[in-house]
């Protein structure tokens, strides 16, 4: 026997059967000597069987055809000219989502600076992260292209943010319009596949703002000016989640812009 | 197309092959797993296919070193997440009870019924933390390390969410002594 006492979590644990041999041995041991703990787990037991049998229908149902791997694996290597065709249908939708918005909400006075800002990075977000086939024009392997040519038309040097000590990669980005012109969006993923989109222009207004939320959906953003350029980080997570990087990517552009 | 000795060794590998062999039999346990968080069977269908897109995309470039299983898991859970947020905006869940299924799933006799719905109305009204942890660990089978992992807290908030969410759930579903309870919509008084 070791000498370390059998704690609630042994209980649990050895109810999911978690714990190494030997640690099993000594709490049945214990639960031998101590027949009320003995009565908790098995209650603990019975309620895990009954939970996986009340959920068990939920899981044995005929699987639908939208959920069959083989063929979403398949759908994912279609020939390449139908990436035109959802670029196209993109295109379309982006601009008949823009059209609509525009008619529908007509006297409510057009969004300006970091407002703006935020509504383009979250329309660009829209658009693009949830692409899979080519969320990005440039890959994270052309970086010094991609900065190349967003700062050649944006007129001032652009950097990306480096936020993969956050554990989200750097993938690449694209120059996008946006109602205030040209802007560059980068995005970056993680493991998960969880995206983040920076959508970054300049500001007609060239005074400084703090950091501010926006939110619009499941999709929240924090968007901040920084001489002269606006920046807007978004993401389909949490605001908690997603201050820190906000935070991050705007150390990172401090900095560089002390230096 | 042959595999190298590196991903050869790694048990769980990153051919499109590892992915049918190892996410496949998953299927049918991420539906399961994304109705009780969603309740709504197309809503939880749909939130799948959104996680099987990505498991599809990131695969071969997984870095992590969980296993299948609990990666996938992870994924689902946190598309599963951001929808309830979405929703939570929008309205009213609906409550995990499905007339078709729960009569499909109604065993020879009614007493079974009834339990099986008092437990699923137990497991609505846990808090929506303490019911991840609980269906990852007792019906997913997930680690308890798989589980941190999946969710983003640490071990022992695991443990303890689990601890309550099984105290809660043992205080709700309480048979009583004198034999099963004959009108369940009667609410025990704590």
């Amino acid at each position: 026997m070791s000498d370390r006492p059998i704690t609630e979590e042994d209980l649990h644990a050895y109810v999911d059967d978690d714990l190494d041999a030997f640690r099993r041995s000594e709490v049945e041991a214990y639960l031998a000597q101590h027949p009320d703990a003995a009565s908790r787990v098995s209650a603990f037991a019975e309620q895990r069987q009954a939970l996986r049998s009340a959920l068990a229908p939920f899981a044995e149902a005929p699987v639908p055809p939208e959920l069959d791997l083989a063929r979403i694996i398949a759908a994912r290597r279609r020939p390449a000219r139908s990436i035109w065709r959802s670029a196209a249908a993109a295109v379309v939708l982006f601009a008949a989502g823009a059209a609509g918005g525009w008619f529908m909400h007509p006297p409510a006075e057009p969004a300006s600076g970091i407002a703006a800002l935020a509504q383009e990075a979250a329309a660009n977000y829209a658009v693009y992260a949830p692409d899979y086939m080519h969320p990005v024009e440039l890959r994270a392997a052309d970086r010094g292209e991609l900065l190349r040519w967003v700062s050649q038309r944006l007129h001032r040097p652009i950097a990306a943010p480096d936020l993969s000590q956050s554990g989200y990669r750097f993938m690449g980005g694209r120059l996008v319009a946006t109602a205030h012109g040209p802007a560059a969006l980068f995005l970056y993923d993680d493991d998960h596949g969880t995206r983040l989109a920076m959508l970054i222009r300049p500001m007609a207004d060239q005074r400084n703002t703090p950091m501010s939320l926006h939110a619009q959906g499941p999709v929240s953003g924090f968007a901040w000016a920084d001489r002269g350029l606006g920046y807007s980080l978004v993401a389909d997570a949490s605001p908690q989640t997603l201050n820190p990087l906000a935070d991050e990517a705007r150390r990172q552009i401090d900095s560089k812009a002390a230096s | 197309m042959a595999a190298s000795p590196a991903a050869a060794a790694d048990a769980s590998g990153r051919t499109t092959e590892d992915m049918m062999r190892l996410v496949e039999p998953l299927i049918p346990a991420l539906r399961r797993y994304a109705r009780t968080l969603l309740r709504d069977r197309a809503n939880a269908d749909d939130l799948v296919q959104d996680c099987l897109e990505r498991v599809v995309t990131y695969w071969h470039q997984r870095r992590s070193t969980a296993t299948a299983r609990a990666w996938v898991f992870t994924i689902l859970h946190n598309l599963a997440m951001s929808r309830l947020r979405q929703g939570a905006r929008r309205g009213f869940p609906v409550p995990l009870e499905d007339v078709e299924e729960a009569a499909m799933a109604l065993p020879p006799d009614q007493d079974h019924g009834l339990r099986r719905q008092e437990l699923l109305r137990a497991l609505d009204c846990l808090p929506e933390e303490q019911r991840s942890v609980l269906l990852l660990v007792s019906v997913e089978d997930l680690s308890y390390a798989e589980t941190a992992a999946a969710l983003d807290i640490p071990l022992g908030t695991v443990m303890s969410r689990l601890a309550r969410a099984r105290e809660k759930l043992l205080r709700e579903t309480e048979v009583n002594p004198a034999g099963p309870t004959p009108r369940p919509s009667l609410r025990r008084v704590k």
